[in-house]
């Protein structure tokens, strides 16, 4: 499948520039700590991280994070992390575009921000920015409570097919959102008519779980961070990821290994204004392939359990624009955008 | 009792001087930044979060527990003084508490909230020690059609408050569903009322309106009429509560901690709505109802106790379960996964004595909370001899404040001007202000739940009735609008009609706005 072939090119890019950096440097070991590999970047100064959301959310995280650890590896000087909250990011969006060619700027954004975009029928565009790299990853996950009648995906998706009505799917986000889109990429795949989907709104994980443990729902599609917890201690079963490769620490086949062609996550990164030079975008890609490379970052990744998903600079582009592309399609199916 | 062996253990884990000393900062600084309003109980935890980072997991856990109850407490103290909410959960208090301190019983107001925070907190903490296991079984098992009977409930409960002009109580009413339903519709994902502007599509924080209605238009009024009104300085009456506060008080707190408690352990209950419940009830059970509207004790004493009732019940799910059903529960678990914690179904069993410890220390937090706060009742109550033009300049840079910090957006600034103007066109057109509050919170909720029960039940109209917990609430609500008219018809018997008596006739419930314009305008 083009989604998997590409995010395996990515991947091998991604090594390729590690070890790029890594020469770079002095021809030392392997155990080039954070400071060593900075030195291929140049230090950025007065930069600014734009988080299209509240503070807390995901997005907020990861932007901190990655201000936090690019200061601390010295790749950059203070960073201003700001909140421009608003249209599931789309109010972010627009300013970045109008901001065009300052090169000091990033705007943290994922998955959400291209469903929201569309759904929102935002005249600024994804594809109008400048990318600059794609940093984590989480699988979705295919639940259903303990004593659900569905004991594999094959009952599941046979029952679903039968009678989509009778077979709620809950999803922690607005529609557009990556619980949303879960289900309806899935139904596609599956041969069914997306706008058949009983798609239920919930606000937030907690309020979801809540709706799985108390089997109000056929199935949920939500982030395997929220289901962790009650898949170890058996509240619910975990029917499929939708990742590439299992999850650590979850008992659940990818769905490509159970005969469904799907393979989707809900990922986050960075992109920068539209229109800026060749050198500040360099500088910026620079100075994210070096982060990714230093160890404040990996531990960073460990604790917060995300999952590296590195990709940068035009690499990134392409898959955005796919990306885009696959959102926009499903949303325009079900009238959305 | 193995809980309470627990709970001594973790007493005695959290009970030493060093501890106590990081309480003690905890409530502190939570109680300043609670104060704030828009900066509510979660995202006063999530700034100063960093602060724990770097202390042991114990000491981390107790400082946490300090800003918790701290920034759950530090709204009221605003409401009262300045009729400026600092979260949505305190809007009740602010009803009441606001007329109380501009009689000058502003300590007695604050003394209330205070005992009552405490009172109710201390025992739904107990309550979460105890019997959290069992109180989530019955939360997990409601569903939508339950949630959306709880709101009918309120909602008809609340035509009591419309005040004596039905027809200005549905306006504001409806202009409070109005607000509430602006945005993203979160079944289809169509705008709706957001007239093309992105800031509107994610909704208008309630925070936001409130302070706008409550503060800002009070303002906006007290400007226009500052020249006519003469000048007079409110004594302040008392350092404390007397005897009859007291005395008036304490079945408030208790009731209050009986509706704030459950309703905080279920899923999707929240805060907003037991304030509604517990501010109705007191109003319908008080032996003085004609008081209710100018500064009635029970007003205030209710619903404090209930939300850090409901604060400590939201706790219910989250231990447990590992589920966080609030924004400051979902907050806690970031504290925790700090410290490589998972909370999860099985967090008792592989973190026990650190739970214990956390509960341990919002007994304690919640003490010294009282301590804190108590004596400074009096000194809090004095803030308003300041002379009105300096008070009212103040408090709408406050209210400013407020709104930008909720969300960082300029555009939360321009909303609230402009539901300011609409809360001083209420005023003038003598428009209660609460059933507008009401509609916001209850409208946009009561909807969602009525779909999502729809959707489950894939268009039938039996699933919104198909569960038992539902048709027991829609039987309570059919006895709530029919029992004052048997009621009225068994007195009307007994004795020769004398008007109309019964406690829900619709004369008990005082005209908020025109109350407020009598005693401010003329």
């Amino acid at each position: 499948m083009r989604m998997t072939s590409l995010v395996r090119s990515a991947a091998i890019t991604a090594a390729a520039a590690l070890a790029l950096t890594a020469c770079g440097v002095s021809k030392t070991d392997d155990t080039a700590s954070g400071s060593d590999s900075s030195a291929s970047a140049q230090k950025l100064s007065g930069l600014r991280i734009m988080v299209p959301n509240s503070p807390g959310s995901g997005y907020d995280q990861t932007a901190r994070a990655v201000s936090a650890d690019l200061q601390s590896a010295g790749l950059s000087g203070s960073i201003e992390v700001f909140n421009q909250a608003g249209a599931g990011g789309t109010v972010g969006l627009a300013r970045l575009v109008n901001e065009k060619g300052k090169g000091d700027l990033l705007m943290q954004m994922g998955l959400g921000v291209v469903g929201a975009s569309y759904s929102n029928k935002s005249e600024a565009k994804l594809t109008d920015t400048t990318p600059i790299a794609k940093l984590i990853e989480e699988s979705e996950a295919i639940v259903v409570s303990k004593d659900s009648p569905y004991k594999t995906l094959d009952d599941l998706i046979n029952a679903w097919k039968a009678n989509p009505g009778a077979v709620p799917v809950g999803g922690a986000s607005n529609p557009g959102g990556p619980d949303h889109l879960t289900p309806m990429l899935l139904a596609k795949t599956v041969g069914l008519d997306a706008k058949k989907v009983n798609y239920v709104a919930y606000d937030g994980g907690g309020e979801l779980m809540t709706a799985v443990l108390g089997k109000k729902l056929g199935f949920a599609a939500t982030g395997v961070s929220e289901v962790v917890e009650q898949a170890k201690s058996g509240d619910v079963r975990v029917l499929a990821v939708t990742s590439d490769k299992a999850v650590e620490g979850l008992d659940a086949k990818p769905l490509k290994d159970q005969g469904v062609d799907m393979v989707f996550t809900n990922w986050r990164g960075l992109v920068a204004a539209p229109g800026i030079t060749d050198a500040d975008k360099k500088k910026l890609v620079d100075a994210v392939t070096a982060l990714h490379g230093t160890d404040e970052w990996k531990k960073t990744l460990a604790d917060k359990g995300w999952a590296d998903a590195f990709v940068t600079g035009d690499e990134f582009s392409t898959f955005l624009t796919t990306e885009s592309d696959r959102v926009a399609g499903v949303l325009k199916e079900l009238g959305l955008a | 009792m193995d809980g309470l062996n627990a709970l001594l253990d973790g007493m005695s884990a959290a009970l030493t001087p060093m501890n106590l000393l990081y309480a003690f900062f905890g409530v502190l600084l939570g109680t300043a930044i609670g104060v704030l309003p828009g900066i509510g109980p979660a995202m006063a935890i999530a700034l100063l979060l960093p602060l724990t980072y770097t202390l042991p997991v114990e000491q981390a856990i107790i400082m946490f527990a300090g800003l918790y109850y701290g920034g759950m407490y530090g709204g009221s103290t605003t409401s009262i003084l300045l009729n400026t909410p600092g979260e949505s959960a305190s809007v009740m208090t602010a009803i009441e508490g606001n007329k109380m301190a501009k009689a000058g019983r502003g300590a007695a107001a604050l003394s209330t909230a205070a005992i009552g925070s405490f009172v109710a907190g201390t025992i739904a903490t107990f309550c979460l020690a105890l019997l959290a296991p069992q109180v989530v079984k019955v939360a997990i098992q409601l569903g939508d059609p339950d949630y959306l009977a709880v709101m009918l409930f309120a909602f008809v409960a609340v035509t009591t408050v419309l005040g004596s002009s039905k027809i200005r109580g549905f306006a504001s009413l409806g202009l409070g569903v109005w607000i509430g339903l602006i945005g993203i519709d979160p079944t289809s994902g169509q705008q709706r009322l957001t007239f093309g502007i992105d800031q509107l599509s994610d909704g208008i924080d309630v925070v936001v309106v409130a302070v706008a209605v409550f503060a800002m238009g009070e303002a906006l009024w007290i400007a226009a009429h500052l020249r006519r009104a003469p000048a007079r300085i409110t004594p302040i009456k008392g350092r404390w509560m007397t005897r009859e506060d007291l005395s008036r008080s304490w079945k408030p707190w208790l009731r209050g901690t009986v509706i704030g408690f459950p309703f905080g352990a279920i899923p999707a209950g929240g805060a907003e709505i037991p304030t509604f419940l517990s501010y109705i009830s007191e109003r319908k059970l008080s032996k003085k109802p004609e008081e209710f509207g100018h500064g009635a004790i029970e007003g205030v004493a209710g619903p404090e106790a209930t939300n850090n009732a409901s604060a400590a019940g939201s706790l219910v799910p989250l231990l447990t379960l590992g589920i966080p059903t609030t924004a400051t529960a979902a907050v806690m678990i970031l504290a925790f996964q700090t410290y490589g914690i998972q909370p999860g179904p099985r967090l008792f069993q592989d973190q026990g004595p650190l739970v214990w410890t956390l509960i341990a220390s919002l007994l304690i937090g919640n003490a010294m909370l009282l301590l804190l706060n108590l004596p400074m009742a009096g000194l809090w109550a004095k803030l308003l001899l300041i002379p009105r033009p300096y008070l009212y300049a103040g408090i709408l840079m406050f209210a400013s404040l407020g709104a930008y910090a909720a969300n960082g957006s300029p555009f939360d600034l321009w909303l609230l001007l402009f539901i300011g103007g609409l809360g001083f066109a209420m005023r003038r057109f003598g428009l209660p202000v609460v059933p507008l509050i009401v509609g916001l919170i209850l409208a946009p909720r009561a909807e969602v739940f009525m779909r999502r029960a729809l959707q489950i039940s894939d268009g039938h109209l039996s699933g919104l009735v198909n569960t038992t917990f539902s048709k027991v609430v829609y039987v309570l609500i059919a006895l709530l609008i029919v029992a004052p008219f048997i009621w009225s018809r068994v007195r009307g018997r007994r004795t020769p009609p004398e008007g109309p008596v019964g406690p829900s006739s619709p004369t008990t419930g005082a005209d908020d706005a025109r109350v407020h314009a009598n005693t401010e305008g003329a």
